[in-house]
């Protein structure tokens, strides 16, 4: 039986001549990213900012009458309405901000709500309301507070993790990488102005948990290469390292690519935007584990000292091959 | 390697049979209970309220608000203890301004007898010594009453508590199933209703105090100033927006009313002249037998039924009524005599509440969601095992088979714990399809590049699995870090997300390491292979 190989046995690309280009492009891309976000913004969702959004499908129409319901909603006084279609041509989103009383009426928002709901039935007989979100100034806040306070300490607790387990050096490497996918992921979002709510916080968490496998993964490796190889220069020790574990890296970026994919295009609208985020930040954080990660490591000045050898010497460098006997 | 002993194959069986089992009520689905021994566990998961549609409502109190309650029940508090006293002790000047109580003795001479009656209703109710209000005397006669901190807290607990129940009852009497109430931090209660026809109707009827009142009409207000909003001395304005005479609000008596919450019954009826709908409420012994004091004493005469703070409507008093059942019209439907109904057989909030957050999913939302959910999943599953398998052959297939087992037992650990499917909650089980595997690949790969190295089949699967479970380890470690951070931090359906992710991750180290190797290790036992396809 003839196996698939996606990567054939002992490569031996030199990723790492590469890596001042790379780090530009990354540190380009970073700060575009960044800047993306400060000119564009993102597009919160009523969980970040306030206001409302109700999801309605008219049931016996093909398509949905969005001029009509933007005139009829508008006239209620709350300010315009944003209306688009969701999923189906007969389904739509209608989303408000909050109105401008809401700062002393924390209730405003879900009698906004409850107006339009209202004004919807008595307009359209037909219509079923599918889901109905309305977000006070004050909650919209605290969850932006608590999104940003536990990304915040998401990167950090792990790299603390990767300092423990590794050397200092790999938790600042694991750190920028984990900057790198978080800030291209909000780049992303602010280049599509897709929706940016709760569910995209889980999904930035999520990849910050999962780039990370990828990082690890090549850094254990760099570190096992240090201990057997002690006199190899340090870049064609991370190249082995990276060449070594690259296998491994495609497919299991592969496989999760697959799942992710099969939610974009099948799953549910509703995580939608979840599953392009995991979906990018797959992405970049495999090129962030290679790129961003190990790079590092040469400018901090890891070398085969970093970890204070204790069973290392038994092995000389080059005497790679052969059987040997394990009790 | 090869040394893998038979009690170590049973235990894992047997775990793994016990977690297939755990799986069985939940995926076989209602119909397929029916036929479920009863003998076995038959716990299952529960539906968030984005698949299965529902309702979850964030109630807020304002701390403020139970204060300046508490300033006004101690002002009449105030005023019947020093009518009641003897002899009587005559106040004035009385103002609650800057969240304190402040009066005037009018008789000097009575100042130490004014600190007697206070000194009672300003104690704390707790045995610390706490007090609740601080007394102090200005300038010989002017009494000044400050709530404490401690007192001002208690009170606030104390409202949310009751208010909780108060909430409880509401919804159990609309007769929704399986609702969740819970406070949440001082001021807050969460309330999750699945599966409503109506959720505009819980959002009215959850946002109303329900604190009802019946006051004499004041009829020697002068139009004039109660156009301007101002009472006669001895009355209070409150809105009346059905008002006959076309006035937008009516004065009325501050004294000699009684109060709604002594009710032992309320439901909704018809009115026998007009037949529009109204609300039959029967007072308890003391309520009744208040309410026939005032309308005793008051016939021919109009009394204002208000309801938190504004004016249903003012009957005229025709005759005294003595059965303790009274009839409170207004311009009601059907639907809202009913609401109003329930709202009062379930009690008066002690403190309003404000709905901040609301999240409703209907029926069709949700089952859509499940149903496309499903579709990605299986899709999903399918494409990655077909990969293992061509990828790896023998030990794809052994992957194969520990990620099937893997996904049986999420399922069956979050039955065992009934946590919560939601819908981020599918997107972290499709998430564990991909990444269940990445133990494999990398044991595999290490596996493949043992061989290479020239590592003899036996040893190679050896280093194999003793050097990678190194880097999984390190790599599920920093997952379950996330997992935590996402569920301390997330709400609700995150928090759904992340219990899937962290029992996946938890049981695909287990299912990918150890079950798949003792695959492998039986497999060698057996085939001893001098080669190795991987």
């Amino acid at each position: 039986m003839r196996l698939l190989k996606l990567v054939p046995d002992d490569t031996n690309i030199g990723f790492l001549k590469w890596r001042n280009i790379a780090m530009a492009f990354s540190i380009l891309t970073i700060i575009a990213s960044i800047a993306l976000v400060g000119a564009r913004g993102l597009n919160f969702g009523v969980d970040f900012i306030g206001g409302q959004m109700i999801q309605a499908t008219f049931t016996e129409t093909e398509t949905a009458p969005i001029p009509e319901l933007r005139e009829s909603i508008g006239g209620l006084g709350y300010g315009e309405a944003t209306i688009q279609r969701f999923g189906d041509a007969n389904e739509v989103s209608i989303r408000m901000r909050l109105p401008t009383e809401a700062e002393a009426r924390p209730e405003a928002a879900s009698e906004m709500t409850a107006k339009i709901v209202s004004t919807l039935k008595a307009d359209h007989p037909d219509v079923r309301i599918d889901g109905v979100e309305s977000v006070s100034g004050k909650v919209s806040e605290e969850l932006f507070e608590t999104g940003a306070y536990s990304l915040l300490f998401a990167m950090i607790a792990i790299s603390i993790y990767i300092w423990i387990r590794f050397e200092w050096q790999f938790g600042v490497g694991a750190l920028f990488a984990l900057v790198h996918d978080v800030a291209l992921t909000f780049g992303l979002f602010a280049l599509t102005q897709m929706e940016f709510n709760l569910n995209i916080v889980a999904a930035l968490l999520t990849i910050i948990g999962y780039s990370l496998n990828d990082t690890i993964v090549v850094f254990d490796r760099i570190r096992e290469n240090l201990k057997k190889y002690r006199k190899m220069d340090i870049i064609a020790l991370l190249d082995l390292s990276v060449n070594e574990t690259l296998a491994r890296t495609v497919m299991t970026s592969l496989t999760m690519l697959i799942a992710l994919g099969a939610l974009i295009l099948w799953g549910p609208d509703v995580i939608f935007g979840f599953s392009v985020a995991m979906f990018f930040g797959v992405f970049v954080g495999t090129y962030s584990s290679v790129y961003m990660a190990a790079p590092i490591l040469i400018w901090l000045k890891v070398g085969p000292d970093t970890f204070v050898p204790a069973d290392s010497a038994d092995e000389k460098p080059g005497q790679t091959g052969g059987p040997e006997q394990i009790g | 390697m090869l040394d893998f002993p038979r009690w170590k194959v049973i235990s894992i069986s047997l775990l793994l049979i016990f977690g297939v089992m755990m799986s069985l009520p939940s995926l076989i689905g209602e119909g397929g209970q029916k036929y479920w021994p009863g003998f076995l566990p038959n716990e299952t998961i529960n539906l968030g309220l984005d698949l299965q549609g529902g309702s979850h409502i964030l109630l807020e109190a304002d701390p403020a608000d139970v204060a300046s309650m508490r300033l006004e029940t101690m002002e009449e508090s105030v005023r019947a203890e020093m009518r009641r006293a003897e002899p009587r002790i005559g106040i004035g000047d009385i103002s609650r301004r800057n969240g304190v109580l402040s009066f005037m003795v009018r008789d000097s001479t009575q100042v130490d007898a004014a600190r007697e009656v206070i000194l009672p209703l300003t104690s704390g109710a707790g045995l610390t010594g706490q007090r609740d209000w601080d007394i102090e005397v200005r300038d010989d006669t002017r009494f000044v009453l400050t709530p404490t901190a401690a007192g001002l807290e208690n009170a606030v607990t104390n409202a949310m508590d009751t208010a909780t129940d108060v909430i409880r009852r509401r919804i159990d009497e609309m007769g929704t199933r399986e609702p969740t109430i819970i406070r949440q931090g001082d001021t807050r209660i969460v309330v999750q209703v699945p599966g409503l026809d109506d959720p505009e109707a819980l959002k009215a009827l959850l946002g109303q105090t329900a604190k009802l009142e019946f006051k004499l009409v004041d009829f020697d207000a002068d139009p004039n100033a109660l156009a301007e909003g101002r009472a006669p001395i001895g009355s209070q304005i409150f809105p009346y927006p059905d008002n006959p005479t076309g006035l937008p609000n009516i004065a009325v008596k501050r004294l000699g009313g009684i109060s709604g919450d002594k009710l032992t019954d309320a439901g909704q009826g018809f009115a026998p002249e007009t037949n529009a709908p109204v609300v039959n409420i029967t007072f308890d012994s003391e309520g009744g037998s208040k309410f026939a004091r005032l309308t005793q004493n008051n016939v021919g005469r109009p009394f204002a039924i208000i309801l938190d703070g504004q004016v249903l409507s003012a009957p005229n008093i025709n005759e005294p009524i003595l059965g303790g059942s009274a009839q409170i019209s207004g311009n009601f439907t059907v639907e809202s005599a009913n609401q109003l109904a329930i709202a009062l057989r379930s009690g008066a909030l002690p403190v309003e509440l404000k709905i901040v957050e609301e999240r409703t999913v209907g029926p069709d939302l949700g089952k859509d969601s499940i149903d496309k959910g499903m579709i990605a999943a299986i899709i999903a599953t399918v494409a990655v095992l077909t990969f293992m398998v061509v990828t790896y052959g023998r030990f794809g297939m052994y992957a194969n088979i520990a990620l099937a087992l893997n996904l049986f037992i999420i399922v069956g650990v979050m039955a065992i714990f009934n946590a919560t499917l939601t819908l981020p909650g599918i997107a972290g089980f499709v998430l564990t399809v991909g990444s269940a595997v990445d133990a494999n690949v990398l044991i595999n790969e290490r596996i493949r590049e043992e061989r290479r190295r020239g590592r003899r089949v036996i040893q190679a699967i050896e280093v194999g699995y003793k050097e990678a479970s190194r880097a999984i380890f390190d790599a599920n470690i920093t997952n379950i870090i996330a997992g935590v951070l996402l569920f301390m931090f997330g709400s609700g359906p995150v928090k759904g997300f992340a219990v899937v992710l962290m029992i996946g991750i938890a049981s695909s180290v287990f299912t990918a390491v150890v079950v798949t190797r003792m695959f492998v290790a039986l497999w060698v036992r057996r085939a001893r292979p001098q080669e190795l396809v991987i």
